[in-house]
């Protein structure tokens, strides 16, 4: 008997075999139903527990995350706000340093105007000639009748005279007093401007420190917000965060242009120096070694902008004393420029042997298809090559200042899409845990669909036992279904 | 201030260590020319001179370079016209292919006359045991003959050959007059060379057009 026969239960009757076998199949599925739908059931109720545990368990894990995002990112937003309002801080200290410290020797500059001011006006005080004493024996004279008495006419005549020479005196004298006021007053005028022009430079002082007072009070309210944690504040911070990623991203992705040009500059002339047939691994020595070059250069720049507190990647280098930071500063910086340097030169024999190995095409002929460029120009690529050289590795020195923008900013977006991750797994781990529950009661009646036949046998069974007991009790309608 | 030290450190570190965990490159090539001089090939030096002017072209710094003529008697060093290794230095490796192209083109100038024999085998056993010496990954013989070998009386050549790594390449495989009475002869001759260097584990191809020249060089 071969294999494929050996499910025949009458040996050349295959029909009649699948049909007991049917009868067999049916009959014992039918005797196993109750334990088999139990188990069904439990299957899906074990499964539906399980997805949901672990639904549970990434809620919880996407729940912390969230909440470290949070305290990540307020965090970062409270140490930029702090940094900001101490920048603030700083420029008022330098006003007040500025204008302020100088505010005795203007307060003292304004006293001595006023008091020259105040000696000017009391020394201007205006006294009116004070009239003769015989003012009133010629009032008393002119209230005589006018007479013909040719004495009498004489005396009044005189005395007319002296009272005209005195006016006239008393006139000059008022005169020039006045104009001696009047000098005194012209005096007067440059201490005026003075005091005008001291007042306007404390105006102008006075409303710059109002200005930062305002930026700092604004400040204060978000650096306020973001310790108070509020949502605001977390929406403010990550969609500055997203938007400082992705530039810095863009301006990395130049960056790394940049450098790949440097590479591409120094690689062939550094292997002059290592090489042009040794190899590590599967790289040549010469590009690890143009590699490491531009990796120090980027180190080199790291450190100055660090050590200038552009940057704050490295907090030891922000903590060192002035003095050794100082001196830090002008050693990676000499580095940089021996550096660039270095590779100017790379340039320069890279030119040099462009042009040796031009010369050797041209004398093989056409074999390397290579033309010559008119001798005239080819001083044109090697300066440009030089100057690139010697420019790159400071543009890289800047580097730093997006890269731990990048870095910074990654946190919070490498923390979003985590937490967004395990949202859509603990949505994925309940969807499967109802569908388990569901699909288990599919199946039961999947199950029963398959031995709907006895099932409907045993109906009709269970319905003629009710009427039969019904009809002997005499009760019609009892047991049925 | 610690920091920048220790990168320094061990940037001079790895500086130090480079040439001393250095090895050879695996692209490195080998090439060896054999230049059939005998009949009517010797007059067509000027072609073999192409050729060798391309593979001074294609050769990179640390590549190997030998040109030996096919005559009556090959298998020996004085056959071997000049052979190279580039300096990994470009510079060098320029002048090097400077005095190499120099010593070619004296050697193309002093052919008079052919030799009388042709021996294609006792060149090739030649050329692979150099190529195998410079341990070079990509190992090329370029042979620019008919591959009509014609011996002299009483040498040995008809054993095989032991090329395994090796390509050969049969450059400007000319027509014989022969071959024009009967093509056969000339399908014969490459299908001969084929199955012997097949046979002897290397790997053969035809470039009889010059202007794919890029063939006879392996592709990096």
């Amino acid at each position: 008997m071969s294999l494929g026969n050996s499910w025949l239960v009458i040996p050349g009757q295959p029909v009649l075999s699948g049909i007991i076998l049917a009868f067999v199949f049916l009959v014992l599925a039918y005797l196993a139903r109750a334990p088999m739908l139990q188990s069904i059931h439990a299957l899906g109720r074990v499964l539906y527990r399980m997805f949901r545990l672990a639904a549970r368990s990434v809620a919880i894990a996407e729940r912390r995350l969230d909440a470290r995002n949070r305290e990540v990112l307020l965090a970062s937003g409270r140490e930029a706000a702090e940094r900001m309002v101490e920048r603030e801080f700083h420029r008022i200290e330098r006003v007040v340093n500025r204008d302020l410290q100088a505010y005795p020797d203007l307060h003292r500059r304004i006293s001595e105007h006023i008091r020259k001011i105040d000696e000017d006006f009391r020394s201007n005080n205006e006294s009116p000639p004070t009239p003769p004493e015989w003012v009133k024996a010629v009032e008393a004279v002119a209230k005589l009748q006018e007479t013909a008495d040719p004495a009498v006419a004489s005396v009044l005549g005189d005395i007319r005279k002296s009272l005209v020479r005195a006016q006239e005196k008393a006139t000059h004298e008022y005169r020039k007093a006045a104009a001696r006021r009047h000098r005194l007053l012209a005096g007067m005028a440059p201490s005026w401007r003075g005091i005008e022009r001291d007042l306007a430079g404390v105006e102008k002082s006075v409303n710059t420190l109002l200005d930062r007072s305002g930026r700092i009070d604004r400040q204060m309210e978000e650096f306020e917000e973001i310790r108070n944690g509020t949502d605001r504040a977390q929406q403010t911070l990550s969609s500055s965060s997203l938007t400082q990623f992705f530039v810095s991203a863009l301006v990395m992705a130049i960056a790394i242009g940049g450098a790949m040009i440097n590479f591409y500059l120094i690689s062939r002339p550094m292997q002059e120096m290592v090489g042009g047939n040794s190899t590590i691994g599967p790289f040549l020595t010469a590009n690890i070694a143009a590699m490491v070059i531009i990796f120090v250069e980027l180190s080199m720049g790291l450190f100055l902008m660090e050590s200038l507190r552009i940057t704050r990647l490295f907090p030891v280098i922000g903590a060192l004393d002035d003095r050794m930071r100082h001196r830090m500063i002008w050693i990676t910086f000499g580095f940089l420029v021996v550096l660039a340097c270095v590779e100017s030169g790379l340039a320069l024999m890279r030119a040099t042997l462009a042009a040796s190995e031009q010369q050797l095409l041209q004398s093989l002929g056409n074999a390397g298809a290579a033309a010559a460029s008119a001798p005239q120009h080819q001083m044109i690529p090697m300066v440009t090559q030089m100057v690139l050289s010697f420019i790159l590795p400071f543009a890289l020195a800047f580097v730093a200042i997006p890269l731990e923008s990048l870095v910074q900013s990654a946190r919070t977006v490498l923390g979003v899409v985590g937490v967004v991750l395990l949202r859509a797994l603990s949505f994925l781990l309940r969807l499967l845990g109802n569908a388990s529950v569901g699909g288990a009661g599919l199946l039961a009646r999947l199950y029963d669909l398959i031995i709907f036949v006895p099932l409907r046998f045993e109906a009709l069974v269970v319905r003629r036992a009710g009427s039969g007991s019904a009809a002997l009790s005499g009760r019609p309608g009892q047991g049925e279904d | 201030m610690r920091r920048p030290l220790t990168m320094l450190l061990l940037a001079g570190l790895v500086a130090a260590t480079l040439p001393a965990c250095s090895g050879q490159s695996s692209r490195t090539r080998a090439v060896f020319m054999l230049v059939d001089t005998s009949g009517t090939y010797a007059k067509q030096l000027d072609k073999a001179q192409g050729i060798i002017d391309y593979l001074l072209a294609k050769l990179y710094p640390g590549d190997s370079l030998a040109v030996a003529r096919i005559d009556s008697a090959s298998f020996t060093q004085k056959n071997i016209l000049d052979q190279v290794t580039f300096d990994g230095r470009p510079s060098y490796a320029i002048a090097q292919k400077r005095q190499f192209k120099q010593k070619i083109d004296d050697f193309v100038k002093g052919v008079k006359h052919g030799s009388a024999y042709t021996d294609i085998t006792g060149a090739v056993v030649q050329a692979a045991e150099y190529l195998r010496e410079t341990g070079a990954p990509h190992k090329t013989i370029v042979i620019f003959s008919d591959l009509k070998e014609d011996l002299p009386k009483g040498d040995v050549r008809n054993f095989p050959l032991h090329l395994k790594g090796i390509r050969v390449v049969a450059l400007n495989v000319t027509k014989l007059r022969s071959d024009n009475v009967d093509p056969r002869r000339y399908m014969e001759r490459v299908k001969h060379w084929r199955k012997r260097v097949q046979k002897g584990g290397g790997r053969f191809v035809l470039v009889n057009d010059l202007s794919r020249m890029d063939k006879v060089l392996p592709q990096d």
